[in-house]
């Protein structure tokens, strides 16, 4: 009854041409973050409520809830709980359709609403700066011969980190130790003190040990480098790193950072967000943001989007049958 | 020197008056946050983060470093008020500090909790200000190896320590270690004991478990005994600070074991809360009045509370100059960095002179704020203990029940938080102590993870705990720890021996 309420007055509204019709929020709006507070996913959260409030783009305050337990299993739960709210929003990394894979846990992201993909996350092979390795081809030299095998860290089993070790093992035809640590912070220090061979951070993990001198980018898993020319250690820039397939290790890889909402909101909410995401990545704050993590802006929304997300999954299933890390 | 002259610069930058206002309103509500249970520091930061980012950086991490401190200060009242820790590290306040409280003495109690704490913080910020690029350097040869190092001799040094039924200590550390167990595994990256329910999925959380061991429990256990007054009505003014004070000096060794102890432990970074176990079992085992521990010592309090501060405060060391948070609330502090557009890890101590030493001095600054203000405090939380058990218990109840909830805002914690009350009242009747529990609940999959993870690297070779100088360290003293009484008694026995019969002397 109450939904055909709505809908008339929402058709009533339509039809007397008023703007008034357009959803907006009368609560304050949560942003669930699937990743305990300091992480990469949370700063990009606390970053688009930086945005929202110095430039006013919503009357309602932004709350932040970190709730990381279960590789972000917990938030996904919350969200698939909330069928029908539109004050919550959580953001999103390939461990949207990573963790169901991996746990086997009853969550689907076909059953949330996709509002944006906001930008997309590279990987880069780095080293320990002592080492001699200058190329990916040094690298996979020295682990072909090494006994025992080289290793590598990251953060979390049959994650992003582990996925790419295994991919570059199957690619090389190398055996490489995977140790998986609490997140990419310790995996980087645990590289500047030579207790791991290389790993697989982002850029924005990576880039004070990068600076400080104590590790060392050899290439950047993708087709092309990536687009920022500041100077960030001595006279490297991001864009100086090569690409991991110009050195004859062919493996590619990118995560989403995007935005959902639950399942089972209206078109009029979700256009909402849509309009205010547009808002935000033209925001110096946002634009800041991006270049400060060395993050390849990529918007999508709508079918654009949920196309890119079919796709994505399409490939880390595969990727992930391949390395062993689907549960049973 | 040098160093000396820019921490005049960074007292120049935070003793502007905005910045000290600022100062003096987050140490408030940092006791606010540390006073409730499950609020908690990292969370009481998270809230405040917004309202800085408007503000010069310099400012901002004044402001929130401060909601810092107040809370590693507001968490002993509660521990030593009520038998509940508003904090995780003031678990082992607990101890001694209830039962002071109960016989009257909880004015003392808590000069000497917060006492403590500032001595703990200030040989804290004496080691960011004197030595931090050596020690950062230090924290980088911690591997896997290392790590497991710290946490098995944390663990012996408290299973060796305890002058409980050691076959009960060990009973009550599985149990820790089973419940530590539950939830998603960091090496396997599966759910582990979970049985398929989703609220089991994050695991048990260390503050809904303590929240109902510790004050749940005691508070089933006073309706037991019959509700009666329990404060004395100990004579409460500003007198019982300076008597305090008076009798600090006789602990020295304590305060400077557990200066060090936290100092170390911050850095590592083993955080705050395995900090004050071991603070706590080592003034245990060293002491001259051991047999007074959990009675109500005031050196029991002294002891992990100084270890916690210390540790609290150095965790911001590998924070500033490596970029890894030592804790979770300087996890929060660095998101709060990167947003302000500032690159913490080696380079920000010569980019951001500023900053740094800004930080630097209000370190100093508001430890001597939150001190002045807890003491303060003082007689007006000393004055709850008046009133009658009766009123008080349902308040308390409520805010353990608003406690478990504020934690991950699951209904399903409070439940949680009563059944472990039934548990820790269990275990006082049948004399198991909660300590080893907690401290394996706590500590218990991280030390899992290390090993895991050194043992991965190693390709299953054990060797690896004794591959290097500093772990083999580690982990003979922590085996020597863990036999220290039956060493003790054997060298003790020997030496009767040689007496009784001299030929053997020779």
């Amino acid at each position: 009854m109450r939904r055909a309420f709505w809908t008339m007055a929402a058709a009533a509204a339509v039809i007397s041409g008023t703007a008034a019709a357009a959803w907006e929020p009368s609560r304050p709006i949560e942003i669930i973050v699937p990743f305990p507070p300091g992480g990469s996913s949370d700063q990009m959260a606390r970053t688009i409520q930086a945005a929202i409030q110095k430039n006013n783009l919503v009357k309602q305050p932004i709350i932040i809830l970190n709730k990381p337990a279960a590789a972000g299993g917990e938030a996904m739960m919350e969200i698939q709980k909330s069928a029908g709210d539109p004050h919550k929003l959580i953001t999103t990394s390939s461990g949207i359709y990573m963790t169901p894979l991996a746990t086997k846990l009853p969550v689907n992201w076909r059953d949330f609403t996709p509002v944006a993909m906001l930008a997309q996350d590279d990987f880069v092979l780095w080293v320990n700066a002592q080492k001699p390795y200058r190329t990916a081809k040094d690298f996979i030299e020295a682990a072909k011969s090494a006994s025992p095998p080289l290793k590598t860290g990251g953060n979390g089993s049959k994650r992003e980190d582990n996925l790419l070790s295994v991919y570059m093992e199957q690619q090389a035809g190398i055996k490489l130790t995977y140790i998986p640590y609490q997140g990419g912070g310790p995996a980087s220090v645990q590289l500047a003190g030579g207790h791991i061979e290389a790993n697989m951070n982002n850029p924005a993990e990576e880039v004070a040990n990068w600076r400080a001198g104590s590790s060392r980018p050899l290439c950047v898993f993708a087709n092309k480098r990536m687009s920022y020319t500041a100077k960030i250690a001595g006279d490297m820039s991001w864009a100086d790193i090569p690409p991991c397939p110009e050195q004859g290790l062919n493996v590619t890889y990118q995560m989403l950072r995007g935005m959902f909402m639950p399942g089972k909101v209206t078109a009029e909410q979700q256009l909402f967000y849509v309009d205010l995401f547009k808002k935000i990545v033209e925001t110096p704050e946002w634009k800041e943001y991006l270049e400060r993590n060395a993050l390849v802006p990529d918007f999508r929304s709508g079918p654009d989007f949920v196309k890119f997300l079919e796709e994505d999954e399409a490939r880390h299933k595969d990727l992930m049958t391949k390395a062993g890390f689907i549960a049973n | 020197m040098d160093d000396l002259q820019q921490l005049l610069l960074g007292f120049q930058v935070a003793l502007t008056w905005q910045n000290v206002a600022f100062m003096i309103v987050g140490v408030l509500l940092g006791i606010v946050v540390g006073v409730l249970p499950g609020l908690g520091g990292p969370n009481g930061v998270a809230i405040l983060l917004p309202l800085t980012f408007g503000m010069d950086p310099t400012s901002a991490i004044i402001l929130l470093s401060s909601i810092y401190w107040g809370a590693l200060f507001g968490g002993a009242i509660t521990s030593v008020l009520f038998n509940i820790p508003g904090e995780a590290w003031s678990v082992a306040t607990t101890f001694d500090g209830y039962p002071m409280a109960v016989q009257g003495r909880a004015a003392e109690a808590l000069t000497a909790a917060f006492t403590a704490s500032f001595i703990g913080a200030l040989a804290g910020v004496l080691l960011i200000t004197f030595v931090a690029p050596l020690v950062a350097k230090f924290a980088l040869r911690f591997g896997p190896a290392e790590f497991f190092g710290v946490f098995f001799l944390t663990f012996c040094s408290f299973v060796g320590m305890g002058k409980e039924n050691k076959a009960k200590i060990v009973a009550s550390l599985s149990i820790g270690f089973l419940l530590a167990a539950v939830g998603l595994d960091t090496i396997s990256g599966d759910l582990r004991m979970t049985f398929g329910q989703t609220e089991l999925m994050k695991g048990f959380d260390f503050l809904v478990v303590v929240i109902g061991l510790f004050g749940v429990s005691e508070i089933l256990l006073t309706i037991e005994e019959g509700l009666h007054f329990k404060g004395k009505r100990a004579a409460i003014d500003l007198k019982v600070v300076l008597k305090t004070w008076a009798r600090l000096p006789a602990y020295w060794a304590t305060l400077l074991r557990s200066s060090v102890v936290g100092m170390w432990m911050g850095v590592t970074p083993g955080g705050a809360i395995a900090a004050s176990f071991m603070g706590y079992g080592l003034a245990k085992r060293f002491s001259r009045r051991r047999e007074n521990f959990g009675k109500g010592e005031i050196e029991g309090v002294l002891a992990p509370e100084t270890a916690a501060h210390a540790a609290g405060t150095s965790a911001l060391l590998p924070m500033l100059a490596l970029g890894i948070p030592g804790s979770a609330t300087a996890a929060v502090l660095l998101g709060g960095l990167l947003i302000w557009g500032l690159q913490p890890g080696p380079l920000l101590f010569v980019e951001k002179k500023e900053f740094v030493w800004g930080l630097i001095a209000s370190m100093y600054l508001g430890n001597v704020a939150g001190l002045l203000i807890v003491l303060a405090t003082v007689p007006v939380f000393a004055s709850i203990m008046r009133i009658p058990f009766a009123l008080v218990a349902p308040i308390i109840l409520i805010v353990c029940a608003i406690g478990a909830y504020t934690v991950e805002g699951s209904r399903f914690d409070i439940w949680l938080m009563l059944v472990f009350g039934f548990v820790g009242y269990v275990f006082k009747k049948i004399e198991y102590p909660l300590a080893p529990l907690v401290l394996a609940l706590v500590l218990g999959d991280r030390a899992e993870d290390a090993f895991r993870q050194a043992i991965l690297g190693s390709g299953g070779d054990l060797s690896v705990f004794f591959s290097n100088g500093l772990v083999s360290t580690l982990m003979i003293l922590a085996v020597l720890l863990l036999f220290w009484g039956p060493i003790t008694d054997l060298f003790g026995r020997v030496r009767g021996r040689r007496r009784l019969d001299p030929r053997l002397a020779e």
